[in-house]
């Protein structure tokens, strides 16, 4: 794919107000009076997470804008989560003989890339589809120590990747009209996949997953990004006939609602 | 590696504009495909989108639209599920491999598998007439590879993981039906996780899982590729003749 020619288009061609506008797509930010059902929240926090519901994100329209700006705060995260860990030096430079180190820089190094190709694609920090960096809280107020304690940074990532996997795959649908904004987000979605694999890896875990599982050592908090996860019937199709449920859900990764990965990122952003 | 290119189907009778699955270089894939209305930003011709798959001029042809995008994914899930379930069932896998490779390299034979029959029964429930559209089983050659080789096999499951991941990635925008493209979706990460493990357990000490051989240093971005180039590289271990005339 030619990125510029991508870029390009999208910023020059009229394609944003072909698909999107202002007013439908930026009213996701300091909006107070959304409902957020924070029984639905998994990580079982919401008294901590009610303080700060001021920035809390909402659901992006149903359309490429929407889209776009839906995966960029993703990206925000990602991109803010690994750039504190490593300056932070939770990961051990001698882990794994280094290897550690190496891939959530390399991780680091993709998310840092999305976060520039969206906002890119977005037109520009001056856009009108331009979305701001939310402020991010990992610690949960204080629940957590990702940036202290590396097996909760290892399992944060897992979260996360695992997450994005699944919030991109959601997004297909909404890019549909937009093939050069669909493909650009696919290849974003497989790198996050890798990313996922590696990290449930590192963490000694298959890089896919099982049925609904979490997987060991993941905090029960984590479950929400694994829910939904355990589907075996694929268009009619029984996975589970062959080789059995386990291997079969394994074969297949669900998506996640825009809600649903809204509700998961709002319990970080502060 | 195998995916050294070989002509696999040349008829001497074809065009340019007519064209055919040549596996031994894309520069016949240019103008005159896309003219044949397969161009990306031109992918709702309908008469192109009513083409099914099926036999044309004595062989199986993909078709276009929805369906030849789908048999396209089949014919190459075959491939993924024929080549894990020669590695796992090789003479000396269990001397080959350790237990992680194993472990792996099972799962990506039931996954693979899985997908196979997944797109044999959802186009045999698809296509108005399965019996003459749906895509034959196909025959598979790969030559010298050794499958008591772990170099071997690691190499040729990276290459075919790799692919898989730019085939979907590159077939997504032809899709038209969300709930397909949905499908496609699900695929391919579990095919790109494929594709992370098998380069970590080439690797293992190094960024190789995403490496910048395969997601662009700048953009962050996976690869993607159109079918006539995922043909061009798989091609070279089918043995079956087939077209894909349709497929830009």
């Amino acid at each position: 794919m030619n990125i510029l020619k991508f870029i390009e288009s999208f910023t020059n061609e009229g394609i944003m107000a072909s698909t999107g506008s202002r007013r439908d797509s930026f009213t996701q930010f300091g909006n107070l009076g959304k409902n957020l059902a924070f029984a639905s929240i998994p990580f079982g926090l919401s008294a901590l997470a009610n303080k700060a519901m001021a920035k809390d994100i909402t659901a992006t329209p149903a359309t490429p804008i929407g889209a776009l700006q839906f995966a960029l705060t993703l990206e925000y995260l990602e991109n803010e989560f690994y750039a504190m860990a490593l300056d932070s030096g939770v990961i051990p430079a001698s882990e794994n003989g280094g290897r550690d180190l190496k891939v959530f820089q390399q991780i680091a190094d993709h998310e840092a890339d999305h976060v520039k190709f969206l906002i890119a694609g977005l037109g520009g920090s001056a856009s009108a589809n331009f979305v701001p960096k939310p402020t991010f809280d990992f610690t949960v107020g204080g629940a957590f120590d990702p940036f202290g304690d590396y097996p909760t940074f290892l399992a944060l990532a897992q979260a996360f990747e695992d997450t994005g996997v699944r919030a991109y795959k959601g997004q297909a649908a909404n890019l549909i009209s937009t093939p050069e904004l669909l493909t650009a987000a696919l290849q974003i979605h497989s790198v996050e996949a890798r990313h996922a694999s590696e990290v449930r890896r590192l963490r000694g875990l298959k890089g896919w997953i099982s049925n609904a599982e979490r997987g060991a050592g993941m905090p029960e908090a984590t479950q929400a990004v694994y829910n939904g996860e355990g589907v075996t019937m694929q268009a009619g199709y029984n996975t589970a006939t062959l080789f059995g449920a386990a291997a079969g859900s394994e074969a297949y990764d669900e998506p996640l609602t825009t809600q649903q990965v809204v509700d998961i990122a709002n319990i970080f952003i502060v | 590696m195998k995916n050294e290119v070989r002509i696999q189907e040349v008829d001497k009778s074809l065009n340019n504009r007519r064209n055919f699955l040549k596996l031994s270089g894309l520069t016949v894939v240019s103008a005159g495909l896309l003219m044949a209305g397969c161009s990306d930003n031109d992918n709702d011709d309908p008469v192109v989108d009513n083409m099914l798959p099926g036999i044309r001029n004595g062989k199986f042809d993909l078709g276009a639209g929805d369906f030849g995008v789908l048999t396209y994914a089949y014919a190459l899930e075959q491939l993924e599920a024929d080549f894990y379930t020669k590695v796992v069932n090789a003479s000396n896998f269990n001397a080959t491999f350790n237990e992680i490779e194993k472990q792996v390299l099972t799962d990506l034979y039931h996954h693979e598998v899985v997908h196979r029959d997944f797109f044999k029964a959802a186009l045999s429930g698809g296509l108005p007439d399965p019996s003459s559209q749906l895509l034959p089983t196909l025959a598979f050659n790969y030559g010298a590879l050794n499958f008591n080789s772990r170099t071997d096999v690691l190499a040729t499951a990276k290459a075919l993981e790799d692919t898989g991941v730019a085939a979907y990635n590159g077939a997504g925008k032809l899709i038209k039906n969300p709930d397909y493209l949905l499908l496609a979706g699900k695929i391919v990460s579990v095919e790109a996780r494929h594709a992370s493990a098998i380069r970590s357990l080439i690797n293992p000490n190094s960024k190789d899982f995403a490496g910048d051989d395969i997601v662009n240093m700048t953009t962050g971005l996976d690869d993607a590729k159109d079918p006539s180039k995922i043909l061009a590289i798989a091609g070279g271990f089918i043995t079956t003749q087939f077209t894909a005339k349709f497929l830009p």
